[in-house]
């Protein structure tokens, strides 16, 4: 009894001074998160500020600040059949999206196999599914033209789509083996006992509690084959368009507003991708331990 | 009613080595009754728990739901619903889509599904939470849903992972009245896995005790006290008075002198004598009595713990308040063993 009335107090007080520790930390970690917040912003934005108005720019001579006049004409270029920017979009919006989801199918899996079971050459696997992130594409992609040449499918769409899979796959097996590492799959085990097959709990409960980390996931993949230029251009030998392909093109050929309508073009689905996925990434079950809270 | 019965159970893990979670059990639980599987961590208890509900199986072994063998039936199909030790309710669903879950999952009419969640809703007394998220529920309440979500489908068994042992003190004894209530009134097969054995008297009509995957004992909670099989789960039960000695009739040698027990089945030979705390007498004279100092005295309110020396054996007693006579430290006392009281287990090895 006498002890129970000595320590009371003492974790009382300790309890409070924490509360107040943690109440000042979080004061000046606001402050500091927010700081942080608004330097990537300007960081990101600035340099867009320039394109931006180069896109709508007429008339812009040295050493005026502005443009002496605004103009659509770049954008009624970009948007013309002539321009080819829309079947670039086109094209290449579909490549990614293909190349989103079977990285999905393969990499769901892997990385729920990764985080949550043990099993002999793990590591091995891991380092192999790393692999194309620390090897340089460049030096692999010549023997994979060679192999797609004889298989046919060199300058094809598909083989486009294939060869981006080594970019986005491992980025989707490491954020899924992120998510799943938080990830209780006593779950599962409660919803069978209650009455859902393997495919109905994997509908029901798993895919529902990691659909933030699919999503951001197939964000990352989305974007990186949207963004793949050397591999495009390699596979494809210039037969299939992508949207980089045609920017690189229009960068060299010094008509600056076109190039900075189709940078914008460019950069449409990474900023569509950011808003819808902003839910995702800030909400109170973020999807990533380092970019939630 | 279903009766479960696990006939030469075995489960060997592959990990580093072999590990032989639970070993040739056989166990026959009564239809309609609460069984404790109760030991220490790591004995094999939730093991045998998780092949019961089908989510491991068994390396050998059966086990039947009124003599039908169920190991090829999936978990989803078995009829015996879980809850975990820490509730894993779905995150994401409301309280009333939590309950629901099972019955979804069985294609009821919304109509009834919505009937049946709030009956369950009321049982576990937490009517008209249905929309709640389970984030705003406190850890009792969380664990009355998921008590709600496994009978809603009207399982055959029910099958509990350390049910009150997550709880604060003052909610036990609610919980433990709530699932004997509810048990009760559904006369539902109930078995349950604890740590505790506190959890496992006041919850289990029968207890299993399983020491490293091997079943020690099996019987209802008062033989544990009384008529413990070994000196371990004597121990295992609070037992702290133990003397060694050798059995001869109904008379014990031991470094004490000899004692006089009632007639008991074991065999005459090296025995190990034991008492329970409450059942030492301090003070009286009579037969079997010895003398000992009081080493310590602890005031507890409504009893007093003593510690005490007799010869250099310890033992350990507890005096009630009503008759409580006051020794102090040092105090050389007569201390008795009632004759009746005394339980003779097997020597340890």
């Amino acid at each position: 009894m006498v002890s129970v009335a000595k320590t009371q107090p003492e974790e009382l007080s300790e309890s409070m001074g924490a509360q107040e520790r943690d109440a000042s930390r979080s004061r000046w970690g606001r402050v500091f998160s927010y700081g942080v917040m608004v330097a990537i912003v300007v960081a990101v934005l600035l340099p867009l500020v320039p394109i931006f108005i180069w896109a709508f720019a007429g008339r812009w001579f040295y050493p005026d600040l502005l443009p002496e006049q605004l103009s659509l004409r770049a954008w009624q270029y970009v948007l013309s059949p002539a321009s080819k920017a829309l079947d670039a979009a086109r094209v290449g919006g579909t490549i990614a999206l293909v190349a989103t989801v079977l990285s999905l199918v393969v990499g769901i899996p892997a990385g729920r196999a990764l985080a949550l079971y043990k099993f002999r050459g793990r590591q091995l696997v891991q380092f192999l599914i790393l692999a194309p992130v620390i090897v340089p594409s460049l030096a692999v992609l010549m023997g994979i033209h060679i192999a797609f040449i004889r298989f046919g499918l060199a300058g094809t769409a598909t083989g486009v789509t294939i060869a981006h899979l080594i970019g986005t796959t491992p980025y989707v097996v490491m954020v899924m083996s992120s998510v799943f590492s938080n990830y209780n799959p006593e779950f599962e085990e409660q919803a069978r006992t209650l009455g859902a097959g393997p495919v109905r709990t994997f509908l029901h409960i798993c895919f529902p509690m990691i659909l933030p980390g699919v999503v951001v996931a197939g964000m990352f993949a989305f974007i990186i084959s949207w963004g793949q230029y050397i591999v495009t251009l390699l596979i494809s030998g210039g037969r299939v368009i992508t949207v980089p392909l045609l920017l690189v093109n229009f960068a060299s050929a010094t008509d600056k507003p076109v190039t900075a309508a189709l940078c914008l073009v460019f950069l449409i689905p990474s900023i569509l991708i950011i808003i819808v996925t902003s839910k995702y990434l800030t909400g109170e079950e973020a999807a990533l331990g380092g970019f939630g809270k | 009613m279903t009766q479960v019965c696990l006939q030469q159970l075995n489960k060997v893990f592959r990990g580093k080595g072999l590990v032989h979670a639970v070993k040739d059990l056989n166990l026959e639980i009564a239809s309609g009754r609460i069984t404790a599987l109760l030991g220490p961590s790591g004995c094999g208890k939730t093991t045998t728990l998780k092949m019961i509900a089908g989510l491991l199986q068994p390396s050998s072994g059966d086990i039947t739901f009124d003599g039908k063998s169920v190991l090829r039936i999936p978990p989803e199909k078995r009829g015996a619903s879980m809850v975990f030790q820490n509730y894993l309710l779905f995150p994401y669903m409301s309280v009333g889509e939590n309950v629901a879950f099972g019955l979804r999952m069985r294609h009821e009419d919304k109509k009834v599904i919505r009937k049946k969640v709030a009956e369950m809703l009321e049982l576990v007394r937490l009517p008209g939470f249905e929309d709640r998220r389970p984030k705003q529920l406190s850890g009792g309440q969380q664990q009355r849903v998921a008590l709600a979500r496994a009978l809603v489908i009207g399982p055959e068994v029910l099958l509990l992972d350390e049910p009150i042992s997550n709880l604060d003190a003052h909610l036990r004894d609610e919980m433990r009245e709530l699932i004997v209530s509810i048990q009760r009134e559904l006369g539902i097969t109930t078995i349950f896995v604890t740590h505790d054995q506190e959890e496992a008297v006041v919850l289990a009509d029968k207890i299993a005790l399983m020491f490293d995957g091997v079943l020690h004992q099996f019987d209802e909670p008062n033989v544990f006290y009384q008529r413990p099989a070994s000196v371990k789960i004597a121990r295992f039960f609070g037992g702290v008075n133990f003397l060694k000695g050798r059995k001869r009739g109904t008379q014990v040698e031991t470094c004490l002198g000899v004692m006089n027990v009632d007639p008991q089945p074991i065999a005459d030979g090296p025995v190990v004598l034991t008492i329970r705390p409450e059942n030492l007498k301090l003070g009286e004279e009579g037969e079997n009595r010895v003398r000992a100092v009081v080493r310590s005295r602890v005031y507890c309110g409504t009893h007093a713990r003593y510690k005490v020396e007799a010869d250099g054996c310890h033992f350990e007693l507890v005096t009630d308040a009503a008759n409580m006579q006051c020794f102090q430290e040092g105090d050389l006392v007569p201390l008795r063993f009632p004759r009746e009281k005394i339980w003779l287990l097997p020597p340890e090895e």
